[in-house]
């Protein structure tokens, strides 16, 4: 793009351009209409003086008749002024007046015209204009009245000369003042562009320009660079999920590879390969089942699940998930307490507190169950209303978990070493704590003296 | 045993296309292949089929827009999206478009093909999943009496097993997952991590099938469960 061209391209230059014409245009008005006034009242002046002169000299000819108002022509005539007089016989022969030879046909009809005239005593000059009126006596004699109007050109031709250097200097300062203002506007959005630019080829540390004025082209930058970032902070995070996934899937693909070359090495009966596919399968589908529920725990915690969320009854839920996970309790010896008031509405996303719920309930019963027959391990699960939403509790009897550990075994993968034998992954806490941290909520962590408590609080999501 | 199902399949990774084309034959189903979204459009429109597979992001038509281009068609043939977007709003979007169920990737194929066969069976006796009564050899179950009879004799039910039942019995002769289960049952679409569903169903077993020499709810091995009346 030219420079000419980048600089017609900007909304300075053009508001510029614009303002100019309309000043222009102002300016045009403002002085058509002094022009046109300034005409009137001259046209109207000059009307009126010939009036009296018509007045007088009526008034001689009624006295005196064509004579005395030859006389009192030719002594007017001879004063000086911008009065102009003439007097002529039938034939159009000059009898008095200071008027030497008006435009053709000017004599022929009585009336009031602005026209060229030539004066007596000027011959040599060139022509000048006047307004006069024409009269025609009964005998045939025409007197003519009227006043040069020089003046009143001269009146024009100065107001003309004043609008030209008025325009001139709209032009030429505003023009000049609009280059200035767009040069620097391109100034500043020039230092943006560059600095965008040298983000978008990877420096992605860069900031957007500030001249420190507070303007608006300042205000624009700040609020660009906080949005950079927010950017860099997201994609920061992004990369340590991604970082962290590619690390959590490293161990299951490990025992995967580990257990297809030991088929590929021990196996030596069609038997044994099939058990060995077997196993793989089931392996590679406990990895499906640690990558997507690390895929779900990645985008809870980036926050990008912000749909589903409806008004449910949380009561519900836990009845429904405890329920689901009633048997299997029973199987371990431990039996499932549910305290929940009938009705309890929260908003928030019931697919993922119900998936809460039934890990802090599956973990319950894994770890919680007591492993000699000391008696029924209870495992209390319950739900209540708490300030501005609903506070879970699943609480057992097991050996609990050391206050030193609880903040560690919230994180994924990281398991008590007590836990190490048993089956899981160890991503059910960090799921549910994902779930609480997309509600706003919290997952707490207490001694139950003795077992865990585990305290899930889901506050209510702000209506849509 | 299930009738043979003619599937569309529209995917554009090449080799996943191969892949389950070579399955579902084996399964003894037909399958037609296209790999980008125009494709699969003009051939769904073009001839009929009992299920589409859906792959979400294709090329030239995403799954989505395919499929709402379809409903707005008037094709009413049951699609199942494939998606590695496997979060909750994903799935409603996914419904919401006209799809009839949805799968996130990675994928079981005994899953997928449980699915699949589900919604074929779905189209065929779109009318007997409404039918009052559902029997599988001499077990019956009545939906408005709410009643459970196996060779003539009451069977009392929990109504969460009543459920499950249910819904086994409407996929009589069809493997149904576990998810499938969790799904229809308990309408959570969580994976259970361990095996809740398997301790119910052995359950509801227990109830049905106890004291018979002609079990009727099997285990099929790798994928889940399946009612099916072994007599025939």
């Amino acid at each position: 793009m030219t420079a000419l061209g980048k600089l017609w391209r900007t909304t300075a230059f053009r508001v510029t351009l614009i303002n100019l014409g309309v000043f222009v245009l102002f300016a045009i008005m403002a002085f058509g209409y002094f022009g046109w006034n300034a005409r009137r009242i001259i046209n109207n002046e000059i009307a009126s003086t010939i009036d009296a002169e018509i007045k007088g000299l009526s008034e001689q000819y009624e006295q005196g008749g064509i004579r005395r108002l030859a006389s009192a022509v030719e002594q007017r005539a001879s004063q000086p002024g911008a009065s102009l007089y003439l007097v002529t016989d039938f034939t159009g022969r000059r009898v008095a007046g200071n008027i030497s030879a008006l435009a053709p046909g000017v004599l022929d009809r009585p009336g009031s015209y602005e026209t060229n005239y030539q004066a007596t005593d000027e011959a040599d000059r060139p022509r000048g204009r006047a307004l006069v009126r024409v009269f025609v006596l009964q005998s045939g004699f025409r007197v003519v009245v009227g006043r040069d109007i020089l003046e009143r050109e001269r009146l024009g031709a100065a107001a003309r000369r004043t609008f030209a250097w008025t325009v001139m200097m709209i032009v030429v300062l505003g023009g000049l003042a609009g280059l200035l203002i767009t040069k620097r506007v391109l100034r500043r959005v020039d230092a943006m562009t560059d600095a965008t630019e040298r983000i978008m080829a990877g420096n992605i540390g860069q900031r957007l320009p500030g001249s420190g004025s507070g303007d608006e082209f300042d205000r624009l930058a700040t609020h660009l660079n906080t949005m950079l970032d927010r950017i860099g902070e997201l994609m920061t995070g992004l990369q340590h999920v991604s970082d962290n996934i590619a690390h959590d899937l490293k161990t299951p693909l490990t025992r995967l590879r580990n257990r297809a070359e030991g088929a590929l090495r021990l196996a030596s009966s069609p038997d044994d390969y099939r058990r060995a596919l077997e196993g793989c399968i089931e392996e590679s589908d406990n990895l499906i089942r640690v990558f997507n529920a690390l895929l779900t725990i990645a985008r809870l915690e980036s926050g990008q699940s912000q749909g589903g969320m409806t008004e449910f009854d949380a009561a519900g839920v836990i009845r429904d998930v405890g329920e689901l996970y009633d048997p299997i309790a029973e199987e371990a010896g431990a039996k499932l307490a549910i305290h929940a008031p009938d009705n309890l509405p929260l908003r928030g996303s019931r697919e993922l507190v119900g998936q809460a719920l039934a890990n802090l309930i599956d973990n319950a019963i894994k770890y919680g169950a007591p492993d000699s027959a000391k008696g029924a391990g209870e495992i209390a699960v319950s739900a209540r209303r708490a300030a501005g939403g609903v506070e879970f509790i699943v609480a057992d009897r097991g050996p609990g978990v050391p206050e030193s550990e609880r903040e560690r075994v919230v994180k994924r993968f990281e398991r008590l070493e007590s836990a190490r034998t048993r089956s899981g992954f160890g991503l059910g806490l960090s799921l549910a704590s994902a779930v609480a941290k997309l509600h706003h909520g919290s997952l707490v962590l207490e001694d139950n003296q003795p077992g865990l408590r585990v305290r899930l609080t889901i506050p209510d999501a702000p209506a849509t | 045993m299930l009738p043979a199902m003619k599937i569309l399949v529209i995917e554009d990774d090449r080799s996943a296309v191969d892949y389950l084309a070579k399955a579902f034959r084996e399964a003894g189903h037909t399958v037609d292949c296209a790999t980008d979204g125009l494709e699969g459009y003009g051939l769904a429109q073009e001839s009929s089929y009992d299920v589409l597979v859906v792959d979400r992001m294709l090329p030239k038509m995403d799954g989505l827009s395919l499929i709402r281009s379809l409903r707005e068609q008037g094709v009413a043939t049951p699609a199942l999206i494939l998606s590695a977007l496997g979060q909750v709003d994903d799935r409603v979007k996914g419904l919401r478009a006209g799809g009839d169920d949805y799968l996130p990737k990675p994928y079981a194929f005994s899953e997928l093909l449980a699915r699949v066969e589900a919604l074929g069976r779905r189209k065929g006796a779109a009318s007997k999943g409404e039918a009052t009564t559902l029997a599988v050899g001499d077990l019956v179950l009545d939906r408005l009496a709410r009643r459970v009879t196996r060779g003539g004799q009451e069977i009392v039910m929990q109504p969460r097993e009543f459920r499950l039942l249910e819904f086994l019995m409407q996929h009589a002769g069809q493997v149904v997952t576990r998810t499938m289960l969790l799904e229809g049952v308990w309408d959570y679409h969580f994976d259970p991590q361990t095996n809740v569903i398997d301790v119910h169903v052995s359950r509801l077993r227990a109830k049905i099938d106890r004291g018979s020499d002609k079990p009727l709810l099997h285990t099929v091995r790798g994928a889940g469960y399946m009612v099916r009346d072994s007599a025939r």
